[in-house]
């Protein structure tokens, strides 16, 4: 299945900060995190996340750090703001009013909502 | 090894040179792009394969650079003119467009010199009339680049011609002020004034490419301002040794050098005015090194000056005893400070949004900004209740208080930004929002104000 390039550029950021308020990551390893969620369907062209990574700099949902890890390269770290917690909940509500819309008029996709979790 | 690593030093010089894309985004994405090679090669690739691959995966750099530029705007603005050879072939052509648009408003400003008998003769309406011969020519160039359609176009025109009607149909009196540009009105010197300003907001329109509603493409305008103004800045001066020269030059030979100067001065100064408009869009690496600079040295040199003054005025009492010169010159700082602080605002990198010690010499520039506008604004409330409302206090008030709205907002939310509780995206949509006040204030000047005061 491939997922329609607006419906992946929809989700990107509510994805990417639901990621980053389990903890703070870089950009490899939030990529990695995206695949491992999607099962590998939400195919994002990586070079695409860090523009996406510095506008939520710019809105001040999240702050950023190089730091060298022991074993190596220096790396850009991304941490959550308590700015962008404020704008992930508010996604997720969209988001939840979304897929109930969906689920009361696509009978029998029940799993849909479930799976997606309810708010 | 060897091979990937100088794969990897030529796709980084590579990626590099796409707009929109700087150093330390290479550096991000290269840090990427050895993690999936690693990745790939502890799976069983060879390291060349794995280059291939996270390369690949990294998508097109044309793309990437894309989304780069649209989120860092001012970079792309940068370098937009500059990316290739391409660009500045097509450049070498363009320089006939602004040249045209030059000549047109160094041609008007020229026929109204005629007509009006300047320097001999200084009838008010050319005054008033002044900046109507020559920004209609910048907004033009500017529509004309943008290739604006009909309706734009005509939207952009309709300001000019409203302001046309005002300034010439309005019956201006004489009032009791004392002359100032050949005309004892008050209201007519303050439109005088004012109106430059407003029409240049209204070049704004066609800059942004008519979508007025960007804060982006508005800090891109503050951005113009302040670059266009050094580059005027910069012509002038060298129009004035050009001008020296003639003089030294012509003198001996008895011709008449005020003659000379009486057709070169004008039309010079108007056909820059579009001239230096098009040097800020296609020469812009130039200023890009200077600008910073620039405000990097006079930030603090104002701060300095604005705190001493602030404080010397606080102690000394002198506070309340300001009168009509001081309010003029403060009124004139405040605006200075203002510039310096938004065009500082826009000429800084948006990806580096740590604080600085010069996000914190400005906040001090700011807060004493903010101290002298309370105390001009106290006198001037002190001398409207002695003596009631003239044009020229009116004016002054209201530019004092949209000045100290403005300053009080800047100085709350950079004060919450240095103390990390603001970002400096907040204080950037502050001042573009803010924006359209100004314009608006100086439109009311102009149309609003002569009728209020009785044209007097």
């Amino acid at each position: 299945m491939r997922i329609d390039k607006d419906l992946v550029a929809a989700s990107a950021t509510p994805l990417v900060l639901a990621i980053l308020a389990e903890g703070e990551s870089y950009g490899y390893a939030i990529l990695k995190r995206v695949r491992a969620l999607s099962g590998g369907e939400l195919a994002w062209t990586d070079g695409m996340l860090y523009p996406l990574l510095h506008r939520l700099q710019r809105l001040g949902y999240v702050t950023t750090e190089w730091r060298t890890p022991p074993e190596g390269r220096r790396r850009k770290y991304y941490a959550i703001t308590d700015a962008g917690r404020a704008a992930l909940a508010d996604q997720q509500q969209q988001w939840v009013a979304v897929t109930r819309a969906l689920n009361d008029v696509w009978p029998g996709s029940g799993a849909l909502f479930t799976a997606l979790g309810e708010a | 090894m060897n091979s990937v690593e100088s794969q990897i030093a030529q796709w980084r010089a590579y990626v590099a040179k796409a707009p929109g894309v700087n150093g330390h985004d290479v550096d991000e994405l290269e840090d990427h792009l050895r993690h999936q090679i690693t990745e790939l090669t502890a799976a069983g690739l060879t390291a060349d394969e794995g280059f291939l691959i996270a390369v690949k995966r990294l998508g097109d750099v044309d793309g990437m650079s894309r989304e780069f530029a649209r989120e860092h705007s001012s970079r792309l603005w940068k370098q937009l003119m500059l990316s290739g050879e391409d660009e500045l072939a097509r450049r070498s052509v363009n320089w006939v467009e602004p040249f045209v648009f030059a000549v047109a408003a160094a041609v008007a400003i020229q026929i109204a010199r005629l007509a009006a008998g300047f320097p001999d003769d200084e009838p008010t309406w050319f005054a008033r009339n002044l900046s109507l011969f020559v920004l209609p020519f910048l907004a033009a160039y500017f529509a004309w680049q943008r290739q604006l359609d009909i309706r734009h176009w005509a939207l952009t025109a309709a300001p000019f011609a409203l302001a046309a009607l005002v300034v010439n149909l309005y019956p201006w009196s004489g009032g009791s002020g004392t002359e100032v540009f050949g005309t004892d009105s008050d209201t007519e010197a303050l439109a005088i004034l004012a109106l430059p300003v407003a029409l240049w907001f209204v070049v704004a329109f066609p800059y942004m490419g008519a979508t007025i509603q960007s804060h982006e493409r508005r800090m891109d305008f503050v951005r113009f301002t302040g670059e266009w103004f050094i580059y005027y800045v910069l012509i002038a001066l060298g129009g004035g040794v050009f001008m020296a020269l003639i003089a030294g030059v012509f003198e001996p030979t008895g011709v008449d050098v005020d003659q000379i100067a009486a057709w070169v001065l004008p039309s010079g100064a108007a056909g820059a005015v579009v001239v230096a408009a098009w040097l800020v869009e296609s020469k812009q690496r130039v200023v890009e090194n200077m600008a910073p600079v620039l405000t990097m040295l006079f930030t603090p040199l104002f701060a300095v000056m604005l705190a001493a003054a602030a404080v010397a005025y606080a102690a000394t009492g002198l506070g309340d005893a300001f009168d009509r010169d001081l309010v003029s010159v403060f009124d004139a700082l405040l605006v200075v400070v203002l510039a310096l602080v938004l065009y500082g605002m826009s000429a800084r990198d948006p990806s580096t949004s740590s604080r600085g010690w010069m996000d914190g010499v400005q906040l001090v520039a700011v807060v004493s900004a903010l101290v002298l506008d309370l105390m001009v604004l106290g006198t001037m409330i002190a001398r409207i209740g002695d003596l009631g409302f003239t044009p020229n206090r009116a004016a002054a008030l209201g530019l004092n208080l949209v000045l100290l709205v403005n300053l009080a907002g800047a100085a709350w939310l950079s004060a919450r930004f240095l103390r990390g509780r603001s970002t400096l995206h907040r204080l950037e949509r502050w001042q573009t929002g803010y924006l359209p006040v100004f314009a608006l204030w100086a439109a009311a000047v102009v149309v609003i104000f002569p009728p209020l005061f009785g044209f007097s």
